[in-house]
């Protein structure tokens, strides 16, 4: 035993400085991942004003739609599912809508149909007659850039490419609709 | 005026407890006995100040009041009695009140103890409690105040508040939403509480390392203080968990008990670092030994209770049982980053004091194995810590969301859990200071030819999954030390004293609670493995879609589908129930009921399993799909669970075994030391040299 | 010989026609029974025990209640219907919806962190502790002797009334 404690001292050398810069630099990296996490569940979806990332849409037909190619014009982006009742409700409205301004070439609507399956999407899309550009929504690339919370949602974004307007939840109307668009297109 | 009394005792209890601070504070600072006093006596203040406000809430949620926002959330008049009472911890706000309550009451049950010898670790134990306190205070009065009401405005607006803005009128709801129908469970009813005052609990034995740490003590009465508290903790925080299994399992119908979701993995890791450190702390009270990593593993298991409690409730990852998101995210997270730094800062400066008094002195002592034993359980805690905190590095890094899910965790910890039921079978036989392979060897052959023959048996029933066999057979070792101790300890007694064999077993554990009080856990742990291995290495199931008379088969059982109704009950569900026939190789068995619940309230459905329990194993029915018109077929999931029961067995005789360990010893308690009264004639709270 | 052969040719040409409409209505008769028993409940769920919905987090897709993952079982359904095996079907899946879909992250790129780091952190451990038990084997032959002092009181007792013990039956 007499060993041990004149041994000791020995064998406890202070510790190192870099064992404490070490120790630090970890917990603060952890509190920095922390934060960001954080920040991400907080900030919602994007923001009106904010400029929205460029993304590409492959519809079901296989067509490419780059959001790139469509500044100087208004896009709606309206994010569904063929299990969402909500959805439904909106449906028709926003067909009316699209068709009430696709000859003017000033809009364009996308639909991005978010974690769903082709067969019946497509039956959705039957059902409702629906004949702007829809496609799935790959790998929740384009959701995880508007950073949805859930179906239905719509962005509505300006000719420059920044975020107009956003509805979360289903239109009731379509003038609810055409007052966005409107409000985007006279910006 | 209820609303106004309950949160007019918040604040006061937020007052009292930032002078309790203070007032401790300057106590410690002056070294002057009057203030730390008076901090204390504040303290206790707390405590009936916030179960004014308990009952203030219990109230109004019991007299539907739904014109407080929170009653209206969680409840709404078809609810009985007992969940209204119980809506208390249904939510956010109400939650973190019942959070603030519990640590007022147990700050309060630690200061009424006798301090005469710790008097200097007193006003440290009064801060770091007050502070923990003082912040879920402000988080509850700041952003989740469970009082604030709907009001009318005279412009005809709506709006909540705390106090009537000017001119307003008070809207009375007719009824509320109700609480979230998968709250809606005898588990969930005990779960939440029982994990909060284990969460709770651990503030205490953090506060005494915090007090030895900052005051600089170097001996090892923190932990003999707040050894009983940790045991408490660990036991509670144990209940917690193995309630929330059995709720998973009877609720959420899909057939297990444990998905390595988030949200479970928050409340399991602080339990991880628990367990170690109620292994570790005996070598530093044994052999003087590990004082520095007994600080560490007391700091990451109050790290760990805050960080879980963050995780749950911030929304920084997302789970089933996550809360809703709110405001409290980033307050949480500032006093995690100072409760971590500080704690950080304070050890590294104490570092060099607190070095071992003894040394290790062979590799098969009773501290070798507790080392490697806490080896394991910190591996198993970094394995959990790095799965559920890995999607969000990805999302950062690569934008990529990922599931970690079961496979990773189960291939990783599986082998680390069997190297722990492996030292649960050795460590007990192993001595203090020294063992060697000889003394061990000794000591191990006859529980090691029990579980030699036990593989046999396994091998020639025709048991051959690999899993299985190292883990039944290392579960048995540990099972038959343990009751080779208990055993040889009996006899002992018996041949000594005389004493019949039970009244020997009864004197042999209650004059060494402690140690059998462990081996109980211990036997406790081995019940739980066994239902583990059952039912994640022997679990079948199928699926099947049959008409009234058809039937499935699996694992020996016949489900024969008879009927199925469509109802709705009083207190607001719709209830699919199918009734099934079960019988086994020809003999009837009974019926079986699973249904599915459609709250109209919350507009959720709930799967209600239909399970048949016995100690062999369980038949568990979910109701998946039906005919809504004519009702003609029905799809069913089958799951045959073996030897699951073994696991809630082991949560009981857990419970069994806890209390035994803890129950306190009158006779030790008392110690007459006349210091106290000195110190109050001086005057002085720690008398310097 | 040449009429042997084309008599011959003529049976072999009306065995074969036979051959391919029993081929054929076999083939037919096994659709029949594929589009009925093919796949079963429990072969699609097999394959969905592996796969999670981002609709219903942690919840595996065999047991997820909500609709999508109803549909996406169905959708399961069809391809393993159309011959996919459970690979493909794995591979589709992410391709649609990300990795997110996969019970554990792919290893690749960054994700090779979740599979090695908990191996390092432990081997590290396993150094630390080593490191520590290195400190025994040079003192402990001298400490030996007199290490039992720590030694549990009570334990001793039971040892010595054992070891009494033992001899008796020893003797007797």
């Amino acid at each position: 035993m007499e060993n041990s404690h004149t041994d000791e001292p020995k064998n406890q050398k202070k510790l190192p400085r870099w064992v404490i810069i070490a120790a630090f630099a970890v917990l603060l990296g952890f509190l920095t991942l922390m934060g960001w996490g954080l920040r991400n569940a907080q900030q919602g979806p994007v923001q009106v004003g904010q400029k929205v990332p460029a993304f590409e849409l492959t519809t079901f037909d296989g067509e490419k739609i780059k959001t790139d190619d469509l500044i100087g014009k208004v896009i709606v982006v309206n994010f569904w599912a063929s299990w969402c009742k909500p959805c439904e409700q909106e449906a028709a409205e926003l067909e009316d809508a699209w068709r009430y301004y696709k000859d003017s070439g000033e809009v364009v609507f996308l639909g991005v149909d978010y974690v769903d399956t082709e067969t019946e999407a497509m039956r959705y899309l039957e059902k409702f007659e629906i004949t702007y550009p829809n496609g799935p929504d790959l790998r929740t690339a384009i959701s995880q850039i508007f950073r949805i919370s859930g179906v239905p949602e719509t962005y509505i974004i300006d000719k420059n490419g920044k975020l107009a307007s956003r509805k979360i939840g289903p239109f009731v109307t379509i003038g609810e609709i055409t007052s966005m668009i409107d409000s985007a297109l006279n910006q | 005026m209820l609303p106004n009394l309950g949160y007019g005792s918040l604040v006061i209890t937020l007052i009292v407890s930032i002078y309790a601070i203070v007032s401790a504070v300057i106590g410690e600072r002056k070294n002057l006995y009057k203030y730390v006093e008076s901090a204390r006596l504040a303290l206790l203040l707390t405590f009936p100040l916030l179960t004014l406000t308990v009952i203030s809430i219990v109230i109004l949620l019991v007299n539907q009041n739904y014109e407080v926002q929170y009653v209206y959330n969680v409840t709404s008049s078809t609810m009985p009695l007992y969940l209204k009472v119980t809506a208390l911890w249904g939510g956010q706000a109400g939650s973190l009140v019942f959070w603030a309550w519990l640590m007022a009451a147990f700050g309060t049950a630690v200061t009424l103890r006798k301090w005469d010898r710790d008097l200097d670790l007193l006003p440290w134990v009064i801060i770091v409690s007050s502070v923990t306190l003082v912040f879920f205070l402000i988080m509850i009065i700041a952003f989740e105040n469970p009082f604030i009401r709907f009001w009318t405005l005279p412009s005809g607006g709506e709006l909540v508040a705390m106090f009537a803005p000017a001119g307003s009128q008070l809207i009375h709801p007719f009824d509320g939403r109700g609480l979230n129908p998968l709250l809606r469970h005898p588990g969930m009813i005990i779960h939440p509480p029982m994990l909060y005052l284990g969460f709770v609990s651990f503030v205490i034995p953090y506060a005494f390392g915090m007090a030895a740490l900052i005051t600089g003590r170097k001996d090892d009465r923190w932990i003999r203080l707040t050894r009983r508290w940790t045991l408490v903790a660990w036991m509670f925080l144990s209940i917690g968990l193995i309630l929330g299994s059995r709720w998973a399992y009877d609720v959420l119908g899909w057939g297990g008990y444990w998905a390595w979701d988030p949200v479970e993995n928050a409340a399991f890791m602080p339990w991880l670092s628990g367990t170690a450190f109620l292994h570790s702390v005996m070598i530093q009270e044994k052999r003087g030994l590990f004082k520095r990593w007994n600080m560490i593993l007391v700091i990451f298991t109050y790290s760990l209770v805050i960080f879980g409690t963050f995780l749950t409730r911030s929304g920084v990852l997302s789970s089933v049982h996550a809360f809703a998101q709110s405001a409290i995210g980033p307050m949480f997270f500032i006093f995690i980053g100072l409760s971590f730094i500080i704690s950080l800062a304070f050890l590294i400066k104490r570092w060099d004091e607190l070095r071992s008094e003894g040394i290790m002195t062979s590799l098969l002592s009773r501290e070798s194995l507790f080392l490697i034993n806490n080896l394991l359980f910190i591996g198993i805690l970094v394995v959990v810590f790095w799965g559920t905190v890995y999607p969000l590095i990805s999302e950062l890094f690569t934008g990529q969301k990922v599931t970690v899910g079961p496979p990773f965790y189960n291939s990783t910890t599986g082998p680390l859990f069997v190297g722990l039921l492996l030292l649960m079978g050795i460590a007990p036989l192993s001595a203090w200071g020294h063992s060697t392979w000889k003394t061990l060897g000794k000591a191990l052959w006859i529980p090691a030819i029990g579980s030699l023959i036990l593989l046999v048996v396994l091998l020639v029933s025709g048991v051959r999954s690999i899993g299985a066999l190292i883990g039944l057979t290392v579960a048995s070792l540990a099972a038959f030390v343990t009751i080779y101790e208990f055993w040889r300890g009996m006899k002992a007694r018996h041949k000594r004293s005389g004493e019949n064999y039970l009244v020997a077993l009864w004197k042999l554990t209650v004059r060494n609670r402690r140690r059998y009080g462990g081996y109980v856990i211990h036997l406790s742990v081995v019940f739980m493995a066994i239902g583990i291995i059952g039912i994640e290495l022997f679990q079948t199931e199928t699926q099947g879609r049959i008409a009234p008379g058809e039937s499935l088969s699996l694992a020996g059982y016949t489900v024969t589908f008879k009927n199925l109704a469509e109802f709705d009950v009083a207190d607001g569900r719709n209830v699919a129930r199918a009734v099934l026939s079960v019988s086994k190789n020809g003999k009837d068995l009974g019926e079986l009921y699973p249904r599915r619940d459609f709250y109209y309230d919350s507009q959720q459905p709930m799967t209600i399993p239909g399970v048949r329990s016995t100690v062999e194993d369980d038949l568990y029915i979910i109701l998946v799909n039906w005919e809504q018109i004519s009702s003609m077929g029905a799809t069913f999931k089958v799951f045959h669970n073996p030897l699951i029961n073994w696991l809630w067995y082991g949560g009981f005789l857990l419970v069994v075994g806890s209390f035994i360990a803890a129950w306190p010893d009158p006779e030790k308690e008392i110690e007459l030391v006349p210091s106290r009264i000195l110190r109050k004639e001086t005057g002085k709270l720690v008398s310097k040299p | 010989m040449n009429y042997k052969n084309k008599a011959f040719s003529r049976y072999k040409i009306r065995l074969i026609f036979f051959v391919l409409i029993f081929l054929l209505l076999m083939i037919s008769f096994n659709n029949v029974i594929a589009q009925n028993d093919f796949p079963t409940d429990d072969q699609v769920n097999a394959i969905a025990k592996e796969l999670y919905c981002p609709v219903c987090e942690n919840i595996p897709l065999d047991v997820c209640p909500t609709q999508a993952c109803a549909q996406w079982r169905a959708l399961i359904k069809e391809k393993m219907t159309a011959g996919w095996t459970k690979d493909e079907i794995k591979q589709y899946f992410v391709e649609q919806y990300g990795d997110r879909v996969l019970a554990q992250p792919p290893a690749r790129g960054l994700n090779w962190l979740v599979y090695i780091m908990p191996p390092v952190v432990f081997v590290g451990g396993i150094v630390v502790v080593y490191l520590n038990l290195k400190k025994i084997k040079k003192s402990s032959e001298k400490v030996i002797q007199d290490s039992n002092i720590n030694n549990d009181k009570y334990l001793k007792e039971i040892e010595e009334a054992l070891n009494v013990l033992n001899k008796k039956e020893d003797l007797s």
